[in-house]
């Protein structure tokens, strides 16, 4: 067995665990409250309308952004009501999941009551049944098969976009797809994809048989279907209430990662460094950019790794670009005022947001610089991450330099090399630290206009862990540790595509090189 | 004695008038059809007194108590109802369907065999669904789930409406012998008018919303309205062709 195989398969009970109790507990409130609203709406239709136009409206909003949504309305309500709500992970993605369930439920609900042949309800209301009765003893057994139809529905799309999850921090089986994406571990992306399918294909068929059973009035499999779901639910809950705090009394603290692979080699790093001070540890890995400064401010990680630049132009809203030095200084008081944030210091290594080009391409084009580049952009084709568009960095690179590219496109890192590589595109955004742009043969271009500013790699520490003197010291000795060439070797143990390691490893070769 | 006493009645749909000022009182133990074209008021008139339409002026009292004030699960407890698309539950068997009312009403006897009977079916039909029946068994079984509770008072609504002729006529003639035997009151809505003719006592011809004639089969043959003459002709001229045949 291949150890990235290995490594997949350790973290699976773990991520099934919470991938189910997120999706069941999803579908569960999606029913409690679909369920009472379809009968409801079938009775009334000045209620039906706008109910199925605000569930149809939920719908068409993609599950990622909806997901993503929910993390600042929570914390704009956790402010605004002086009350402490949990913006990231489990909250956020079970209201967003639960609010997707909710289409199906109430659409086969009300299809389901409305369905039913009026003859019946006639005999109902005539032998004197109270609506009470008519419903629970004509109209609930009669729909049961087409509701329960909407609820497998929903029981399914629930597991596939609980994946999703893990982008506000919620660990689920979207940790391994995402993980996997990110430094090309395929294996890591069809376990979790596996096992997500494999997941909803056994609700979907447990709910298929209870189905049948309403159907077809057969109890046997109304109740095998049925008890195994129950069974397959209490299972996710056991270890939970056996593992408890009780037996383990020691610190937990929260790691936070971006969504690329040197932020889950630094996590691992600083993981290994907690533990050894005899932290216990936990990851939120695949945090979009900004969604990570604010899980930290708001207290629910307490340490990860950002970038200078990125925090001067996205926190504090900055577009100029001082020397190193004094946006560090000034970072790092401005981060204190605001959030009470510990900015410990830099990790010793940049990476920096550099347009790079194929070599070949670039000596052939003359391009060196991106002054050069203002010449030659007409003809070519940029390759952008997904934030970098939008960031302040680009509106100061073109304020600088006025490219006009001939076309640009957006991918996820991974894709980005991969369009470089083989030609879609002749300028990306690359990173400094990247070992692949050693690996591709790409050159970076300089920035005469110094309008990009400096991306050093610091390391962030929560308000309430900033006076944890032995937290603090277990992660100083990381400071001004990591040279640029080791992050670049690190980064490419992971993203290359033969001899492939994990973060872990490589977060291990890189923890043993610098002690 | 009076069983069903009808005054006032008047029902509006829209601007329309579904029924119009509407009297009407049955003895017990009569057997009253009421007839009348589409859209003529029967079925409101019906439905007005277990309370399936509320009317909008007039009041109905059973055995001299006004419907208004019985509590509604008890008023429709104590009617027998059998409508033509018979609704009977597709969920429950016939022991079951037979039962409802009687479940509802918290009795707990078991009378299936004994209705059964009373209809005509076999005791075997007890464990079938409606789905494995005949058009004819259905409405058997739709009338034993009327008579569950032992009602004095039968509302029906077009009720042998879905059978074909022969069912229609056989299940016709039982139940007007159960009629009889049971001493019950009945009210059977139908556009059928040589039904009415055959099984009814006491004929209620309802036009626009209006009683235009109220008679016996023999009388309601020699009524002079023009409108109930062109009703009561249609089956008489049929049988005239059939006879000449």
């Amino acid at each position: 067995m291949s150890p990235a195989f290995a490594e997949a398969l350790a973290e699976l009970p773990a991520l099934v665990r919470a991938h189910l109790l997120l999706s069941g507990s999803a579908v569960a409130i999606g029913v409690t409250v679909g369920l009472p609203l379809a009968i409801i709406g079938a009775r009334n239709h000045y209620v039906r309308t706008p109910l199925l136009a605000f569930a149809g409206l939920i719908q068409t909003i993609p599950a990622l952004a909806l997901l993503a949504l929910f993390y600042p309305a929570l914390l704009i309500l956790g402010q605004a009501t002086g009350l402490i709500i949990p913006a990231l992970g489990f909250l956020p993605a079970l209201i967003a999941l639960s609010l997707y369930a909710l289409l199906p439920i109430l659409r086969n609900g009300i299809a389901a009551l409305q369905g039913i042949d009026a003859g019946v309800l006639e005999a109902a209301d005539g032998i004197g049944m109270t609506r009470r009765q008519r419903l629970m003893m004509v109209e609930l057994p009669l729909g049961a098969p087409v509701i329960l139809a909407g609820i497998r529905t929903a029981a399914v799309w629930t597991i596939g976009a609980a994946t999703l999850a893990t982008t506000v921090g919620q660990p689920s089986l979207g940790d391994l797809i995402f993980s996997g994406l990110q430094t090309e571990n395929w294996i890591r992306v069809l376990t979790g994809c596996g096992a997500a399918a494999a997941l909803a294909l056994i609700v979907d068929g447990l709910l298929a048989l209870v189905e049948a059973g309403l159907r077809r009035r057969s109890r046997w499999r109304t109740r095998l279907g049925l008890g195994a779901l129950i069974a397959s639910l209490a299972l996710t809950f056991m270890p939970l209430s056996r593992g408890g705090a009780a037996a383990d009394t020691r610190p937990m603290v929260v790691i936070g990662a971006k969504n690329f692979s040197e932020q889950y080699i630094l996590a691992s790093v600083i993981e290994r460094r907690l533990r050894a001070a005899g932290f216990r540890t936990e990851r939120r890995d695949n945090l979009g950019s900004t969604v990570a400064y604010q899980a930290l401010a708001n207290g629910d990680i307490d340490v990860y790794v950002d970038y200078s630049g990125t925090l001067w132009s996205n926190i504090l809203q900055r577009s100029d670009t001082p020397p190193p030095e004094a946006m560090l200084a000034t970072l790092t008081g401005e981060l204190h005022r605001r959030d009470g944030v510990l900015l410990m210091g830099r990790l010793g290594f940049e990476n920096a947001y550099a347009l790079a080009m194929r070599r070949q391409r670039a000596e052939a084009l003359g391009v060196r610089n991106l002054d050069d580049l203002t010449r030659a952009a007409p003809q070519l084709q940029l390759g952008a991450d997904l934030e970098f568009l939008t960031r302040a960095e680009w509106r100061a690179v073109q304020g600088r330099y006025r490219l006009a590219f001939a076309g640009q496109r957006s991918f996820s890192p991974t894709f980005m090399y991969r369009a470089v590589a083989d030609g879609s595109a002749d300028v990306i955004t690359a990173f400094s630290s990247d070992g692949r742009i050693a690996a591709l043969d790409l050159v970076t271009l300089a920035d005469p206009g110094r309008a990009l500013p400096g991306y050093d790699a610091v390391l962030l520490v929560t308000a309430t862990r900033a006076g944890d003197s032995r937290f603090v010291a277990a992660l100083r000795p990381l400071l001004g540790a990591i040279s640029v060439e080791r992050m670049r070797q690190a980064n490419l143990m992971v993203d290359r595509d033969t001899d492939k390691r994990t973060p872990a490893e490589a977060a291990r070769w890189l923890d043993a090189a610098q002690r | 004695m009076t069983a069903v006493a009808i005054a006032g009645l008047t029902k509006r749909h829209g601007g329309r008038a579904a029924l119009d000022d509407v009297s009407l009182t049955t003895e017990a133990g009569q057997f009253v059809a009421l007839v009348g074209p589409s859209g003529s008021g029967k079925t409101t008139l019906l439905k007005s007194i277990n309370r399936l339409v509320e009317p909008d002026e007039g009041t109905v009292a059973l055995d001299g108590r006004e419907v208004r004030d019985v509590p509604l699960a008890e008023l429709r407890h104590g009617i027998g109802y059998v409508i033509q698309s018979i609704g009977l539950f597709p969920h429950m068997n016939v022991a079951e369907n037979i039962g409802i009312v009687p479940k509802l009403m918290g009795q707990g006897i078991d009378r299936t065999a004994e209705l059964l009977e009373l209809v005509a079916l076999p005791p075997e039909m007890a464990t079938r669904f409606p789905r494995e029946l005949s058009g004819g068994q259905a409405q058997r079984v739709g009338f034993a789930r009327a008579l569950a509770a032992n009602p004095k008072l039968m509302l029906m609504d077009e009720p042998f409406g879905a059978l074909d002729p022969v069912t229609r006529d056989s299940l016709g003639r039982s139940y007007r012998a159960l009629h009889d035997r049971l001493g019950l009151t009945t009210l059977m809505v139908t556009h059928d008018i040589a039904e009415a003719l055959l099984l009814a006592d006491r004929i209620v011809v309802l036009i626009d919303g209006r009683i235009r004639a109220d008679g016996t089969p023999a009388g309601l043959l020699v009524h002079t309205d023009p409108d109930v003459k062109a009703m009561v002709d249609v089956p008489r001229r049929q049988a005239e062709r059939l006879a000449s045949l």
